[in-house]
């Protein structure tokens, strides 16, 4: 993959954050379907989860990051014995969404901790930048 | 003429912004699986570039691998409280040689005005 500019690290920066923004709006999604019910274990929710990949700049040797895949967990649909359910099948049984609430959470919360990082390579970067444009003046 | 006017600030500005892109890289892919985090050995950095080495080939002759003081499963070698602390180094470093560079042009200012 070639591009026209050499990625800043302005570039790199934004898309970290677009990465983690990702990761968050799918840990976002796995939270908000915890314990939805369904009636039939192939139709119930599954979690996501983002793959990150790295992507070089070979003209500057930087490092940017880009969502390589969003995968669905195959864990197992929760069975749960609740005949009075409307969903429940014949035998009774209701399927929950596997989603670990607090994996999500310590997912969504250092997800946050790497964003608020980036934001601060990119402040710093800035007025760093805006410094070096005022040198002379 | 911007080697001999600015002297050693003039290069080190160019290593510290080439290690401050490099350190981004690093916070970026802090979350990548298998990533490996680098970080440039600012004095071998600085020596090649004023021997002579182009800003690119002086940087890579002084590229490092980061040693992870607590290796992760994923094969990933950011450790974020180290790369902050490079980062915020690196960042004072930048602005201590911009605030040497600009005592030069005033300096140069000033003489060329003749004030």
């Amino acid at each position: 993959m070639t591009m026209a500019n050499p990625m800043t690290i302005f570039d790199v920066a934004g898309r970290a954050m677009s990465a983690q923004l990702v990761r968050m709006n799918s840990s976002a999604s796995n939270l908000a379907n915890a314990g939805s019910i369904a009636g039939d274990a192939n139709a119930v929710y599954k979690p996501i989860k983002p793959v990150f990949r790295t992507e070089l700049d070979r003209s500057t040797g930087m490092m940017s990051v880009s969502v390589d895949r969003v995968v669905r967990s195959d864990a197992q649909a929760i069975r749960r014995h609740d005949p009075d359910h409307p969903l429940a099948d014949e035998n009774g049984d209701v399927w929950a969404a596997p989603v670990d609430e607090t994996q999500e959470m310590v997912e969504m919360m250092e997800s946050a901790r790497q964003y608020q990082n980036v934001i601060e390579v990119l402040q710093t970067t800035k007025t760093l930048m805006l410094d070096t444009m005022r040198l002379g003046k | 003429m911007a080697e001999s006017l600015f002297g050693i600030h003039g290069a080190a500005l160019e290593v510290r912004s080439q290690r401050m892109g490099l350190l981004s890289s690093n916070i970026a892919n802090a979350a990548t699986p298998g990533y490996k985090a680098r970080d440039i050995d600012f004095k071998t950095a600085l020596d090649a570039r004023l021997n002579g080495a182009g800003s690119d080939a002086a940087t890579a002759k002084a590229e490092l691998y980061r040693v992870p003081l607590m290796p992760s499963m994923d094969g990933n070698t950011v450790e974020l409280a180290t790369e902050q602390v490079a980062f915020s180094e690196n960042a004072v470093g930048y602005a201590t040689t911009l605030s040497f560079i600009q005592s030069r042009v005033e300096t140069l200012t000033r003489a060329i005005k003749g004030e």
